[in-house]
């Protein structure tokens, strides 16, 4: 018996990654910069924030779905993702244009006197003049690329330390997360924080060094970025949940102490995937973000990251698929009824506006998910396969739970 | 013969409850004992001590030949030490399938980098093989642990202690919920296990230790109340008045 080659022993990755390229494509056939034009910028844009979305949720799955840990923090990495691009992407433009104006002068700006304008520019909404510290690197590129990913990991990792080495489980974990969250928020939320304020960073749709590139390509350009960091990132965690990791984090969500007698570091397993999946959820923050065009301390309030959760459940935790879909659906359908395009529903004597009652609908659809189909979006996909849970009739025959039950031991 | 695992006067309470009060106990590298005593004895106690579940208050607990104190150490650690911990309740991770709960079980590097680039090898499966077979669940191996009966559910949970070789097996009330012959069963395969290590088997069921035919150790109010072959024990005054006086 030879094991099989990783791609038939997951055949959902390749209908995803084909799904994910006939989409990419259709996409980009229909764009404005690459095609007929059918589909508008924006709306490319909100597609390539929905794969960003979905890259996110993929690592929601990660840590709730198969590791067991509801964290209700994930967007802070996401928009600490966003943050530390957006400081390169706001520096590098205001940078370009104040040397543009300040061309004309007589005397050429020194390197200190750019500095100090740019600084003035960025920071006189906040009635600062000063370069923060933590603006230090955000002239190059390279640096914050390297903070996109190293910011949201090292506060993953030293968050995770504290609390799984303290064995904090279960809902007292999730609020810790949360709180992890909302602290964060707030700190952005003042002034003297520096990354502005409630500005938060903003014109992030302006690539610096592109400016001759149109609006309608540059969208489509982050869609196949998006595309194929959700294509590689999906390769990584099938791979990841697929051999003997995967098998020790679904076995420390079942059952974290019969693993820990097994030998196995249970906070070592905790902390490599909380930290994997922050790193991922920042990589998706730093592409949603030059596609939002602006992003402020409101994006890490734990509303947020509650709402990722959700997308998660709906879509069927436990899949990587499913959490996708999840993310897709529901935020696609969300951004319609909260468009104001959704048609009113005309009851007798009520008219139902989607606008307001989009939320109602969500969270009921939420409570019905969790109470019927547990599985969620993904669970029909396993009833396609075959996958059934055993059905269960008559009383135990053992004294534990889950031990085979009288009719299903005759058969 | 020197110990293999040396508990030397420990003592631990909870909220002022004293479950184990200086208690001390030695088994040899290749033993079979039996722990009998009434309930709160502080039994599980001792086991949750020894697998490094609880901490005690005092006295310390020193395993293998180079006697380490197991008390610095955590559950992981004392693990990976060998000591293997069957519980009374199978617990198997009953989502996954046979062959994966016996791969988790196998002997391997348990860290996370080391599990994530871990790949079956032909000696890996063969084992997985072997073991499934030896607690003849050759034909199961496919399907989920979850779906397996009560006694099936067991042997596969002996089957991952198997996999994981332990030095010292700690045994909580194999006996429990078993039917005769599946007793028959067990008692051969622990009487057999103990020809090559220690094995603790923490029992209330008389008849069950009595077929074991071992050192029996009894404890009573977290101390220990009398050692020795079980018809020595059964005679002892104090052992009568704790099980049929009053």
């Amino acid at each position: 018996m030879t094991r099989q080659p990783f791609i038939l022993r997951n055949p959902s990755v390749l209908a995803v990654l084909a799904l994910l390229a006939a989409f990419t494509l259709a996409v980009t056939l229909m764009s404005a910069a690459y095609g007929s034009g059918v589909i508008p910028t924006s709306t490319v844009k909100v597609l390539g924030k929905t794969l960003c979305l979905a890259l996110a949720a993929l690592a929601m799955d990660l840590v709730w779905g198969y590791l067991g840990i509801l964290s209700l923090g994930q967007m802070a990495f996401f928009a600490l993702g966003g943050y530390m691009i957006g400081q390169w992407l706001m520096y590098a433009r205001t940078e370009a244009i104040v040397a543009a104006s300040l061309s004309g002068n007589p005397i050429p700006p020194t390197a200190q006197e750019l500095r100090e304008a740019v600084a003035n520019q960025i920071f006189g909404v906040v009635g600062s003049a000063d370069l923060p510290l933590v603006w230090t690197l955000a002239h190059s590129l390279t640096a914050q690329l390297v903070l996109v990913v190293a910011v949201p990991g090292l506060l993953a990792l030293v968050f995770g330390w504290l609390a799984f080495r303290s064995r904090v489980n279960g809902v007292y974990l999730s609020i810790l997360t949360q709180a992890m969250t909302l602290a964060l928020a707030l700190w952005l939320f003042q002034n003297d924080s520096g990354f502005r304020g409630n500005n938060g960073l903003s014109g992030l749709q302006n690539i610096p060094g592109l400016d001759g590139v149109s609006q309608a390509r540059l969208s489509v350009w982050f869609l196949w970025a998006s595309a194929a960091a959700l294509a590689l990132f999906y390769l990584l965690a099938a791979w990841v949940v697929g051999g003997k990791f995967g098998s020790i984090i679904r076995a420390i969500r079942d059952d974290e102490t019969r693993v820990r007698f097994l030998g196995y570091p249970v906070e070592g397993f905790k902390l490599a995937v909380f930290t994997l999946a922050a790193m991922i959820t920042a990589i998706a923050g730093a592409l949603y973000y030059p596609q939002a065009g602006i992003i402020n301390p409101a994006e890490l309030m734990p509303i947020a990251s509650i709402y990722l959760a959700v997308w998660v459940a709906i879509g069927g935790r436990g899949r990587l698929y499913g959490a996708m879909i999840g993310a897709i659906v529901v935020s696609l359908l969300s951004s319609w009824f909260t468009g104001g395009r959704a048609p009113d529903l005309n009851l007798p004597g009520y008219t139902v506006k989607w606008v307001d009652w989009w939320q109602v609908a969500l969270g009921l659809s939420f409570v019905l998910v969790t109470l019927f189909a547990p599985k969620g979006i993904a669970g029909i996909f396993d009833r396609l396969a075959g996958v059934l849970p055993p059905r269960r009739h008559g009383r135990a025959l053992g004294p534990d739970q889950g031990a085979l039950q009288e009719q299903e031991a005759k058969a | 013969m020197t110990a293999l695992l040396e508990v030397d006067g420990i003592s631990v309470s909870f909220d002022g409850f004293r479950a184990i009060n200086n208690l001390s106990f030695s088994i040899g590298a290749a033993e079979l004992r039996a722990v009998i005593g009434p309930n709160g004895a502080g039994k599980t106690t001792f086991m949750d001590i020894v697998t490094g579940k609880t901490r005690p208050d005092s006295g310390d607990v020193k395993f293998g030949e180079s006697s380490r104190s197991l008390l610095r150490m955590n559950e992981a650690q004392i693990a990976r030490a060998g000591i293997g911990r069957k519980f009374q309740r199978p617990t198997v991770f009953e989502d996954q399938s046979v062959a994966a709960n016996l791969t988790m079980a196998l002997k391997a590097h348990r860290g996370p980098f080391a599990v994530l680039f871990w790949k079956p090898s032909a000696a890996s499966r063969a084992q997985v093989a072997e073991l499934a077979a030896e607690v003849g669940l050759a034909e199961h191996i496919h399907r989920k642990a979850g779906e397996l009966s009560h006694g099936q559910k067991q042997w596969l949970e002996i089957g991952m202690l198997l996999a994981s070789a332990p030095r010292l097996l700690l045994v909580d009330e194999p006996a429990a919920g078993m039917t005769l012959a599946e007793r028959e069963q067990t008692t051969t395969l622990l009487v057999r296990l103990a020809k090559t290590r220690a094995v603790v088997v923490v029992e209330h069921d008389m008849d069950f230790v009595r077929r074991l035919d071992c050192k029996v150790t009894v404890l009573h109010q977290g101390s220990v109340l009398a050692e020795g072959s079980l018809d020595h024990v059964t005679r002892n005054p104090d052992v009568i008045e704790v099980y049929l006086g009053r």
